[in-house]
């Protein structure tokens, strides 16, 4: 007990609180700028924690990127730009909503149940951290293909309309990743000699062109002038949220839960989590055709399980020192400077601290909801404008946000081609989220395989040899086996 | 490309105009931003070795230095793009070990004497590291398994394919009397992933430094059993050298330097040595190094460039003895 006194006293000074005020505006605004990512908010913050205190310096990292992840919604929700590949799997539902007028309530879901996933997750950290970082450090490339191949048949398998096309989607995803040098041979492909290229395909470019630039094009094509907002948007962004929590309690627990788990492995992450309980989502959902057309039910699990993610991926930092993603790997680095070595030492050499940490991780969850409502009410005055004005607008933010990723006009170029596919891939029916999820988790895909092959020395069976591999594949396997059984079934009593 | 063309035809008009004037603007040096260019992604050390030192020039030149990440293609654009800025002094990066082994592969025409280097600032020794769990707890018990098995029964990790840690592990293996690919390379996206799989049970051992590899070791996970360097690293006192633990004088290591496009002015070149050498002196650089575990290393414009050539012929030859070089 007087440790967490301590930690409280740590956290609970003027100059801390002012410093997660200031950070947490800080992310708000980067994150709700697309193109600029909350790994880019606490790279830039990083010099300027130097000159801080332990506690306050991680204090506006970690609420930086808290306000930064969720802000990354808004325009996801406005303008169908998702800030990060997580938030698109729920992007077609925000959107849809804020076409219909329900702009505040779907980013009022996104802000509550955002901030639920990332308490639910800190209580996750603060009490089973350990036990959980065990289990992490069991998965290996075997376990990590499984599981990026649950992942791609999520996002095939939810995505609106027939199963095939969103084959194709998620082929066109997995075909642009193949682009470059990254791969696991070191081998130049598709790059035609260009030396930008190498780098393959950027997925922040590419995903702002399939989105967004191809609701440019449809607007220019269809030349409505209307705003979206028409008779004002009166849904109210705290106003449903009690009634959602009531309808879909067991939805917010198992998005959050499932979330925290899946962050806490270090080679998974936030997008693998958001895509698995979207499908899970719909899965167990009693109104399935709703989804992907307005239906709130599964922004609330995904949205929570995101950010139950971006907790958990706190576990194996700070039990073993192990990177969940590139924002702990960044935190991780600044521990270090300032004298707090991850590692199970830390919990018993300085508690105090990483109570401070906790307290931290709460605060900045409860702080995001006044801050969020600010940024949300601020970003929705932008639907009254006329479409015909929009546009530009959006196209501008575009370059903008695609050129900042890399500080190269290529980016800008991808995203302009990526625009035309998407919006040639709109008007074809072919549902743009499973080429996002292909496009990110490709290289996941290929390096885990291939790693796990030259480790077997070439042996298929090598992925069902350790159990919980074998677990996961025979559970991907009926996944997919399971419904062609069942048409076959039909078939047969016809 | 059009702008790059304006900006020349500008150029050229003024320096016609004001040719006389020219040693007094480079006095003046440096009178606008500068950019730090960072070849890796922000996060990774370099990323962090970089920023540590825009912020301490910044203090000293007097103008904002802006740290810009252009990633990707194993490094391949970022050292592109430092060697093609102008050579005025406002366009200076990290150039990382990486440039003396792309060029070996074939991915690109760069070398280091497409670059102006005005200091190396780091050092990392590789290392070499195994599970707790590994039966084998010395270096010496692990590598005499390694000459007893079969070529590939035992594997490694820790960087890409033809990554640097890869290559010191391969040139080892060479000094050991075995053929570089005796143990069998998995690669990984990094030194972390890969211990992480070590610990896991995927691979058998990691020669990355063993710095990556800290907050493992001190849970007692990892067991390092001996450094790439000549001498036992400050921060690991009971891990001994490869020489110590084999008796073969082997070395490796990682640097990080600050470089310039080639055909900097001596004055401005003059003016970021200095800079750049009150920076690594600092109390702020020193600490900040000494807490991460990166190694110090200071070596200036002369030493540096030394340095460099003489590990782009010796990584050249492991390559293509290791048949990681382009034919």
């Amino acid at each position: 007990m007087p440790v967490i006194l301590e930690a409280l006293g740590l956290v609970f000074q003027p100059s801390v609180l002012l410093v997660i005020l200031a950070s947490a505006a800080f992310g708000m605004f980067v994150g709700s700028i697309p193109g600029l990512t909350a790994t880019m908010a606490t790279a830039l913050l990083v010099p300027i924690t130097f000159f801080m205190d332990p506690v306050p310096a991680i204090a506006a990292i970690v609420t930086a990127t808290a306000m930064a992840i969720f802000a990354g919604d808004i325009p996801g929700a406005l303008l169908r730009m998702p800030g990060t590949p997580a938030s698109a799997a729920y992007v077609e539902d925000a959107y849809a909503m804020t076409r219909k007028g329900r702009a505040e309530e779907a980013l009022g879901a996104a802000l509550v149940f955002s901030a639920i996933g990332g308490i639910f997750g800190t209580i996750v950290l603060m009490t089973a951290s350990p036990i959980l970082a065990e289990v992490a450090l069991k998965f290996s490339s075997f376990e990590y293909f499984w599981l990026v191949v649950l992942g791609l048949s999520c996002a095939v398998f939810v995505s609106p309309g027939k199963v095939s096309r969103g084959l194709i989607s998620l082929l066109i995803g997995l075909f642009a990743a193949t682009v470059g040098i990254d791969n696991p041979a070191g081998e130049p492909r598709y790059t035609f000699g260009n030396v930008e290229l190498l780098a393959g395909v950027q997925f922040i470019p590419a995903m702002i062109g399939l989105f967004a630039v191809s609701e440019v094009l449809r607007a220019v094509v269809s030349r409505s002038n209307k705003s979206f907002k028409g008779g004002g948007d009166r849904s109210g962004i705290f106003r449903n949220q009690w009634r959602n929590l009531r309808r879909y309690p067991v939805q917010v627990l198992r998005g959050s839960a499932l979330g925290t788990a899946i962050g806490a492995l270090p080679g998974a992450g936030a997008d693998i989590a958001a895509w698995i309980s979207y499908a899970v989502s719909k899965r167990f959902s009693r109104q399935k055709e709703k989804f992907g057309t307005g239906h709130v039910e599964g922004l609330v699990e995904a949205g929570a399980s995101n950010n139950g993610a971006v907790s958990g991926a706190w576990i194996p930092a700070l039990v073993f020192g192990i990177p969940g993603d590139s924002i702990t790997a960044i935190v991780i680095g600044v521990l270090y400077i300032k004298g707090i070595n991850p590692g199970p030492m830390v919990f018993i050499n300085d508690p105090q601290l990483i109570y401070a940490v906790f307290v931290v991780f709460l605060l900045a969850n409860i702080i995001m909801l006044p801050l969020g409502w600010v940024a949300i009410k601020a970003a929705g005055t932008m639907l009254s404008v006329p479409r015909n004005v929009l546009m530009p607008i959006i196209l501008l933010f575009c370059i903008v946000g695609s050129f900042a990723i890399n500080n190269t006009v290529f980016g800008v170029v991808l995203m302009l081609i990526f625009g035309v596919l998407g919006f040639l891939m709109d008007e074809n029916d072919i549902p743009i989220a499973p080429a996002i999820l292909g496009l990110v988790l490709g290289p996941m895909l290929e390096q885990n395989f291939i790693t796990s092959m030259i480790k077997a020395d070439g042996s298929f069976a090598a992925f069902f040899e350790r159990p919980i591999a074998a677990g996961l594949g025979l559970f991907t396997i009926a996944i997919w086996s399971i419904p062609l059984i069942a048409w076959a079934i039909r078939r047969a009593k016809r | 490309m059009l702008r790059r063309h304006f900006l020349a035809t500008g150029a050229m008009l003024v320096s016609a105009g004001m040719l006389a004037a020219t040693s007094v603007a480079a006095q003046d040096y440096p009178e606008r931003p500068i950019q730090m260019i960072v070849p890796w992604g922000a996060g990774g050390g370099t990323d962090a070795v970089g920023r540590v030192f825009a912020a301490l020039l910044q203090d000293d030149l007097g103008v904002p230095v802006n740290v810009v990440n252009r990633t990707g293609g194993s490094g391949v654009v970022g050292h592109s793009a430092i060697a093609n800025a102008e050579p005025d002094g406002y366009t200076i990066g990290i150039m990382t070990i990486e440039i003396d082994m792309m060029h070996w592969q074939g991915l690109t025409d760069l070398t280091y004497e497409d670059y102006d280097i005005l200091a190396l600032v780091n050092a990392d020794p590789g290392g070499l590291m195994v599970s707790s769990d590994s039966e084998y707890q010395d270096t010496a018990a692990l590598l005499e398994a390694i000459k007893a098995e079969p070529k590939g029964t035992f594997k490694a990790s820790g960087t890409g394919q033809g990554g640097i840690w890869h290559l010191g592990l391969a040139g080892w293996l060479m000094a050991e009397g075995l053929d570089p690919d005796h143990v069998t390379w998995v690669p990984s996206e990094g030194a972390a992933p890969g211990i992480t799989d070590m610990v896991a049970g995927g691979v058998d051992m990691v020669p990355s430094s063993l710095a990556e590899g800290r907050s493992m070791i001190e849970a007692d996970r990892v067991t390092p059993l001996a450094s790439m360097s000549d001498e036992r690293q400050d921060a690991f006192p009971d891990v001994p050298t490869i020489e110590e633990a084999t008796g073969t004088d082997y070395t490796h290591a990682v640097w990080r330097s600050v470089a310039a496009p080639d055909g900097l002015p001596d004055d401005v070149k003059a003016r970021l040595e200095a800079a750049i050498k009150a920076a690594y002196e600092s109390d702020e650089y020193q600490t900040f190094m000494k807490d991460r575990g990166f190694g110090l290393r200071w070596a200036g414009a002369e030493e540096a460039t030394e340095i460099i050539a003489a590990d782009d012929a010796s990584l050249g030859k492991v390559m293509k003895e290791a048949g990681l070089a382009a034919e």
